[in-house]
């Protein structure tokens, strides 16, 4: 194995000390938005049904459920988090952050660093990558980092077949603390206008078939081979792998254009059941997976933002997991909690009906 | 507006933070400067654990300003597992009836936001069914 220059390592071995994974109770099927904006035609749906907040929920509610549960399976002193940052195209505050009000509720501010992240879905890697470097380079012994969404779609869009909500938060901290050790990561970003909400906008605009060749199946792939060829592994090396997932088909073929078998990645593939959680929808299916992972494990996860990005993570379980992992909700349970909306109630929860 | 206000109650509101009288034990939600069983006035932050059980309960309809957003929605008395009884909103319900006696655990939520839209957003405890 030849030394690649362009991994990210940090000089001292990082981990993830706690993971937390949350998913809204309310479920909108397919076929719900398939009635009412194509006349019930249902052939060739993307998902079986997609998650939605409630009307009192939000990024910022939904990020610290996700990070109380990572803190329950981390049991560090909130008061040794050095940063809170957190991913997402959907923070509820145009100004005024959202990892500012998570940090004060777990009890790590003030001596914290806390920001909000905006990379379209690879907004929650993008935060890991960040706590790896400040974990890594001894600026900190944790760092607290997360991705999630209440995301947008245009009433009647193919969006709004899977536009959903939820996302996962993590403890990142010293590889001997870690119930799994994040061997490298590898990060690809070109520009490439595939998706994308301007200023002011209240749902996003996509290149309809650009978002997939070019952006989608582009980064996700090149991201995966450069990391897999410079840790000398072959799908095959990897117990399990977790996609970026806008929808059920296109995570199953980046999968097996990369050798990966259905079996691998069947515990991660959440989004036919949850839909797409942008920045959530890569690192929940990590949470998935962690739920069943044994130590000794390797796992293989990448991210896709639009605009465009990818972010390849190589990691490994350890033994740690075992007693972490009944410590907090898993992700299945969220998912099990489950009750089904028409689209006149989704349209109400998710503030589609003008009221002024 | 009031984002003082809202400023000072956040640690109570975001992880249901009350006082344990450090001379009695007596725990108090909201936070109490003087112990209403012994009269100390020395008090400690104490964090209650959020789980309990709903002890009675009623459905509002008719909203007050600031809480029309999600009416129609259950208040309760819950009793915490620490004894006290806290009122506070039901959330996630979903199809379940509330009950009295049905378990519940607190979660942080959107209450409300302070005025109209361009108004700060505040957040605080709600109870919802025990997920498992």
């Amino acid at each position: 194995m030849t030394e690649n220059k362009n991994l990210l390592k940090p000089s001292r071995p990082v981990g993830i000390v706690g993971y937390g994974a949350y998913v809204p109770r309310y479920r909108l099927p397919a076929k719900e938005v398939a009635r009412v904006w194509v006349g019930g035609r249902g052939t060739g749906l993307p998902i079986k049904e997609k998650s939605v907040p409630g009307l009192d929920e939000d990024v910022i509610t939904m990020s610290l459920e996700a990070t109380r549960n990572a803190m329950k399976r981390a049991g560090v002193d909130p008061a040794e988090i050095r940063a809170v940052w957190f991913g997402s195209e959907s923070h509820p505050y145009a100004v005024k952050p959202t990892s500012t009000i998570v940090a004060e509720a777990i009890g790590a501010a003030p001596h914290v660093q806390a920001a909000d992240m905006e990379f379209a879905c690879k907004a929650g890697t993008e935060a890991m990558v960040m706590a790896m470097g400040m974990v890594g380079s001894g600026m900190g012994r944790y760092a607290i980092a997360g991705g999630l969404d209440t995301a947008q779609g245009k009433p009647g869009d193919a969006l709004e077949y899977t536009a959903a909500a939820g996302g996962a938060a993590f403890v990142i901290g010293p590889a001997d603390e870690s119930l799994a050790v994040i061997n490298a990561v590898y990060s690809y970003v070109t520009d490439t206008p595939d998706f994308w909400r301007r200023e002011y906008q209240r749902y996003p605009e996509h290149g309809n078939r650009f978002t997939g060749e070019p952006a989608y199946f582009k980064h996700i792939l090149a991201a995966g081979k450069i990391l897999m060829e410079a840790m000398g592994a072959k799908a095959s090396d990897y117990t399990w792998a977790t996609f970026h997932q806008p929808n059920a088909k296109f995570p199953q073929r980046a999968a097996s254009l990369l050798g990966f078998t259905p079996e691998q990645i069947e515990p991660g593939l959440l989004s036919p059941v949850i839909g797409n959680t942008y920045a959530g929808a890569a690192i929940i299916g990590l949470t998935s997976t962690l739920d069943v992972a044994k130590p000794g494990d390797r796992i293989l996860m990448v991210s896709f933002g639009s605009g465009a990005g990818s972010d390849a993570f190589d990691i490994t379980v350890t033994e740690k997991l075992l007693e972490r992992r009944d410590k907090a909700l898993k992700t299945q349970d969220y998912i099990a909690r489950r009750t089904e909306i028409d689209y006149a109630m989704y349209a109400r929860m998710r503030g589609k009906i003008a009221m002024k | 507006m009031e984002i003082a206000r809202h400023w000072r109650l956040k640690e109570q509101r975001y992880n249901l933070t009350g006082t344990v009288c450090t001379k009695c034990g007596e725990k108090s939600f909201p936070p109490r400067r003087v112990c209403p069983k012994c009269g100390s006035e020395t008090s400690a932050p104490f964090t209650f654990c959020g789980r309990g059980e709903v002890y009675s309960f009623t459905t509002i309809y008719e909203a007050p300003t600031g809480f029309n957003e999600t009416a129609p929605y259950t208040v309760a008395l819950v009793r915490l597992e620490e004894g006290l009884l806290v009122t506070a909103q039901l959330t996630d319900l979903g199809n379940d009836k509330p009950e009295i006696g049905m378990p519940v655990e607190m979660v942080t939520r959107r209450l409300r936001s302070d005025g109209d839209e361009r108004g700060m957003l505040v957040y605080g405890y709600k109870f919802r069914p025990a997920v498992v």
